[in-house]
């Protein structure tokens, strides 16, 4: 590695990204994986299910009570298209996400410095 | 590793429910006391969506299994454990209530496996690495790859060691343990490498918000007009 001394050491003057900006194409790159790169996911059982299946107790599973959820397994009910339908549901998720997330994070530290 | 409802028997889903309950009134106190500050407190939102948004995303580990990210460790190296501890309750309830991922009475369990096991194994793992690896932040994203590759199977075993105290159908244990623990080892590759390139891109971009990189990064030159006359 022959990087110049000038790059391997932040130097004051060298613009960083922003937290802003960060946050933002984070969530940006969320929204494409939730929302398109998921149509492209494995539809195999996961490790546990494959176990639960070989082992056979995956009978022992039941329903969710929120199995009637419009957004189960992440469909979105009356939406035909797989991509779409899974795709609206990955955007809804994210969204839902960030807003509890977030307005955690802000009520933690509201409280925090109130106490400080 | 979604545990899904039925599993386990009830008297074990409530025993995870409050052990679950507990972690998180712990990690509530300790992420603001600790570890969230103004600089920090955006990516722990930022680090939760983008762990919904991977968990969708399940990649084949073959003979016709598959399986996602967790990003306990992810979380925990980037905005630190009990932070990560939240992060991954809230993604584990909206799965749970939104999209019927994860049984609702099975939410304590899995909270109990990801939101706690799976967080405090694996930075454990990634806190030793990092203490023997070169002091500064590009050691970061190796110690959390480490961490995240033994997160994995660590979750899967003590759901194992669940299962024995509650599992609702009798499956030999030694068994179950090697299933588990062998396929979640190969799902724990997947994750290591998920978790290399975000923890790996966060580090490029801002180390100084990286919770592991604390204390690793480069002594800042000073400036000041005396020191240049």
């Amino acid at each position: 590695m022959s990087t110049p001394t000038s790059e391997r050491t932040p130097s004051p003057t060298r613009p960083r990204v922003t937290t802003r900006v960060l946050v933002l194409v984070g969530l940006g790159v969320s929204l494409l994986v939730a929302g398109l790169l998921s149509f492209w996911a494995s539809g195999h059982p996961d490790g546990l299910e494959f176990v639960a299946g070989s082992l056979g107790f995956e009978g022992s599973a039941r329903d969710s009570a929120t199995a009637g959820s419009p957004f189960a397994d992440y469909g979105t009910e009356g939406v035909s298209s797989g991509l779409l339908s899974g795709g609206l549901a990955g955007v809804v998720g994210v969204v839902v996400t960030a807003v509890v997330m977030f307005g955690l994070v802000a009520l933690l530290r509201r409280r925090s410095s109130s106490r400080d | 590793m979604h545990v899904p409802d039925g599993f386990l028997d009830a008297p074990t889903s409530v025993g995870t429910a409050v052990v679950a309950g507990g972690v998180v009134a712990l990690s509530l106190a300790r992420a603001s006391r600790r570890e969230l500050d103004e600089r920090t407190a955006p990516l722990a939102g930022l680090v939760a969506v983008f762990v919904f948004a991977a968990q969708m995303v399940n990649f084949p580990v073959g003979a016709g299994t598959s399986g996602h990210l967790i990003g306990a460790v992810l979380a925990a190296v980037l905005v630190g454990p009990a932070t990560a501890t939240l992060c991954l309750t809230v993604v584990l309830g909206v799965q749970a209530f939104l999209f019927a991922d994860g049984g609702v009475t099975a939410l304590g369990t899995n909270v109990v496996l990801m939101g706690l096991a799976a967080v405090w194994v694996g930075y454990g793992v990634s806190r030793a690495v990092v203490a023997v690896l070169p002091t500064r932040p590009a050691s970061v994203p190796f110690a959390a790859a480490a961490g995240a590759l033994v997160s994995v199977p660590a979750a899967a075993l003590v759901f194992v060691g669940l299962y024995a105290v509650g599992g609702a159908a009798p499956i030999p244990l030694d068994t179950l343990a090697t299933a588990m623990g062998t396929w979640h080892l190969l799902i724990g590759v997947g994750e290591a490498v998920i978790t290399f390139l975000a923890v790996g891109s966060i580090v490029a971009a801002r180390p100084d918000l990286v919770h592991l990189a604390r204390g690793r990064m480069p002594a800042l030159e000073l400036r000041t007009p005396e020191h240049v006359a």
